[in-house]
Formats: C-alpha cells, structure tokens, sequence
C-alpha cells in the first residue's frame, strides 16, 4: 500500500534526504512549491534548515504561508522538521523577531550557552538525544509517537529551541545539559519534530512510517 | 554525563575504500558502500567520506558512491576532498550528503566558510583541518594530506574558521593518523577550548580506552575512526560499552535490518 505525502518544497535545504526517508516506508512522495497542491495536500511534510526567518520570508516569498496555514486547518496530518517544526510555533527571536505560522502558540529561543550547573556547552547542540514524555504532555500512544520507546534516540542538530506556551502542546522533550528541551510538538495530527527522522536511522524511518498511517 | 558521538570515518580514493598512515602509504580495503552498510547496521553516529585525492587533482569522484550510500542509509553524512566551491557543495548535497568538510579551499578564501554557511545553514559546513604538531602545544594546519604548509596556526584558524560561519571543526592530526598511538588528545583540547562550536578528533585511534581520554582530558564532541572498524579491531558495540562504562553517554541505536 502506498501513502501519498506532499514534502513541501519552498528552495530551502537539501530535501533529498527527507524524500528517500518517506519513500523508504513506503510512500508516494509530491515535492512541490505549489501553494495549491500543498494547499490540498493528504499529508505535509514541512522541512526547514538554517535561520529561522530566512526560512519564514523564503516561505511567504513561495506563496506558500497560507497555504501552509489553511492546509493546519483542514485536519489533515502535518509534520514540521527542525527549522519547520519552529516555524508552527508564534515568533522567532534567532537574528531579530520573526513571526511564524501560529500554528502553535508559543515561542523559538537559542538555546541557553551554559548547561544548568552554569559551565559552558556546545551550541550547535549536534547529535542523538534520548526523547522521553513532557511531563504535562499528552499520551504517546495517541501521537505520531506511538511505539516509540521512551529513551529512543533521534539525531539533532540546532541552536534554538521551541517553547510552546501551553504544555499540553509538548509531546516529547530531550535533556540537553541539564535543560529541558523540546523534542515533539503538536497538537494532533499537527506535529513538529525538533530532530530529524530522516537521519535518525530506523527510529527515525519508524516515526515518518507512523506519520503516513495518521 | 558528557555525550559522545562515534563516527565511522571512510577514506576513499577513485571507486576503492583505502587506508593510509600518516594520510600516506596508500592500501586498498574495498567497496566504501559495504563498510558504510556495516557500520550503519551497527549503528555508527554518523559517516564521513573524505576523497583522499581529490584535492591533489581538483576533482571529486564521489558522487556516485554517495548517491548509493544515500539510498539506503539513513545517518548524516559528511563529504570532504576537494570541495572547492557553492556549486561542488550543491553536488554533494543534492548526491546525498549532509554536511561538507572543506580544508584547502577554506585556507584559500576563507569566505568561502561563510557563503557556505549563509546558502546552505552552519549545520552544513564543517572545516576541516589537518593539523601537524610543530613543537609544545602549537600545531600547523596543513593541505593536500599533509603536504602542504598554510602558515595558519590551527587553534587560531580553528577560531576564525567558527566566526566566519562554520559549525563543526573536524580535526585529523596528521602525526597520528594511521599509527594507532592514540589520539592526539592535547589537540582537541587546545581547539575545544577556543570555539564553541563542536570538535570532531580524529587521527590515530589505537584502543577503545582512547575514546575515553578524548572526552574526558580532549573535550571532543566526536571521534573519527577509520582503520579499529575497517579491519573489525573493535566494534562498535564494543566502544558504546566502553563509553558507558566511562560515564559517557553514547545512543543506543535500535537494529537497521
């Protein structure tokens, strides 16, 4: 059986990557930067890599904002990748204030310099991090995390982090130097994953096959 | 708890996976895309292909061996040899790489490190650096494997190389490299101390131990490890228990197959 995905294609990274992930599990994938079709898309996937506002401005300049924003109303599934997991979120502060989708309320901050005992670390935070249940996140087991293992890790790469105002929005978090980091988003179907499934091995390849059976 | 990542390190020339000492002495191992399967079944953090040669003939011959790598294997992958401009990275990346390591054309046009960054994010561009020793606590960075000077002062062009945009500094100490003596812990420790971004140490892994001192007395972020895998002197596993027993976090990856 084959699941039809729309991957959002706004000339922003190295989509490749996402592609032969989502069609490993088996699905059919519709890279476009077509605002209709992203509009009427089945499933979304929304990628995002460097700064937070080049992404959002290169968005609107595709035409594609609202079209992202109708399809997040249409209850249909959507999942946001790194840069595109932040950009659901209201605003940006990563070089000035961005405004994003407001697909879900809350806020993007560069990660804190120092762990919490207050010694430094490093910022890009690059590598896998265990993800375990927010403490007032819902279930996993009615999320795209169905399955997943607390503990499993994932592969991240990032300097800021989202910080969703309710935390009933934060599904999965990660420590990162003793700071608590958010790792899934959302509010079902709506995701957005702050690692990258498509470079997280065969945890990451069964995340994106449980994106395509929501 | 400090976190490691374990990087399976592939050196290749032509179609051949090779190994060298001192980035000299050139043997052939075999197909990279059997050893890259291996490792990601093993589950190695991440791979880096370096194409040995490509700098010495301004060239780079490894796209097709990473188009094949991509296909199949779902870890980031870094691609370094001979990257000379925004066009070469754009054919790496759109082959299947993640990232790109860039040295002599970074010593060349440093601006380069920032074009990079600007078009394609910081997450991308890892500066390679292969530095020799040149007396107490200095090191030279070096070109074309080792044989040519730059002048540069590693920490220094470590430093510089961070500012102007890079994201990761991806060390090889020339000294060490392919001599299993271990690595050159002092190195890493002179550069994590100088950038904030992540150091990946690499040149010269000799013993699971060695990983330990690169965390604990080197601050790396990440070790390279080439020849310990090729020829299955240790396994991953064997590493990761390693790691753990030492207080330092590696992942536990699920099965590949």
């Amino acid at each position: 059986m084959s699941y039809k995905v729309t991957l959002c294609d706004y000339g922003v990274g190295n989509l490749l990557s996402v592609r032969r992930a989502l069609e490993a599990v088996g699905a059919e994938v519709d890279q476009t930067g077509d605002p209709r079709r992203v509009a009427e898309a089945d499933r979304l996937v929304v990628p995002g890599v460097g700064a937070f506002g080049a992404c959002v401005e290169t968005l609107i300049a595709h035409g594609l904002r609202d079209s992202v924003c109708a399809f997040a109303q249409s209850g249909r599934p959507l999942l946001g990748i790194c840069v595109g997991m932040q950009m659901l979120l209201d605003s940006s502060e990563e070089f000035g204030v961005y405004e994003g989708l407001k697909i879900v309320p809350g806020s993007v901050q560069r990660i804190p310099v120092t762990r919490a005992d207050g010694t430094p670390h490093r910022i890009p935070q690059i590598g896998w991090r265990g993800i375990w249940p927010a403490p007032e996140g819902p279930d996993w087991s009615e999320t795209i995390l169905a399955g997943t293992q607390p503990g499993t890790a994932f592969y991240f790469v990032h300097s800021y982090t989202a910080w969703p105002s309710d935390p009933a929005h934060r599904i999965a978090d990660t420590d990162y130097g003793g700071r608590r980091i958010a790792a899934v988003i959302g509010k079902p179907p709506l995701y957005g994953c702050q690692f990258h499934p498509e470079k997280s091995g065969p945890a990451g390849l069964a995340l994106l096959e449980r994106f395509l059976s929501l | 708890m400090k976190n490691l990542r374990i990087i399976a390190r592939l050196d290749i020339k032509g179609p051949n996976l090779i190994k060298g000492v001192h980035l000299e002495g050139l043997r052939k191992l075999g197909d990279p895309n059997e050893y890259a399967l291996r490792y990601y079944r093993e589950g190695a953090d991440e791979l880096l292909y370096m194409d040995i040669v490509a700098s010495l003939y301004g060239r780079n011959s490894l796209t097709d061996i990473i188009r094949r790598t991509a296909e199949n294997i779902f870890i980031p992958l870094t691609v370094g040899g001979g990257v000379r401009s925004i066009a070469d990275v754009e054919t790496l990346l759109k082959a299947g790489a993640d990232k790109v390591a860039i040295n002599t054309q970074a010593t060349r046009t440093p601006e380069l490190i920032g074009d990079v960054a600007r078009r394609f994010g910081s997450q991308c561009m890892v500066v390679s650096i292969e530095a020799k020793r040149q007396g107490e606590g200095r090191w030279e960075a070096f070109v074309d494997n080792g044989r040519e000077h730059t002048g540069y002062d590693v920490v220094e062009w470590a430093r510089h190389a961070a500012d102007l945009g890079a994201g990761e500094v991806l060390l090889t100490s020339v000294d060490r490299e392919g001599t299993r003596n271990g690595l050159d812990v002092e190195l890493a420790r002179a550069v994590a101390g100088a950038v904030a971004v992540p150091v990946i140490l690499s040149g010269g892994f000799g013993k699971p131990q060695d990983l330990v001192t690169a965390v604990t007395e080197g601050m790396a972020d990440a070790i390279g490890i080439a020849d310990a895998l090729h020829y299955r002197r240790y396994s991953l596993a064997e590493l990761r228990a390693t790691a753990r027993a030492n207080d330092i976090a590696v992942r536990e990856p699920l099965r590949a197959d």
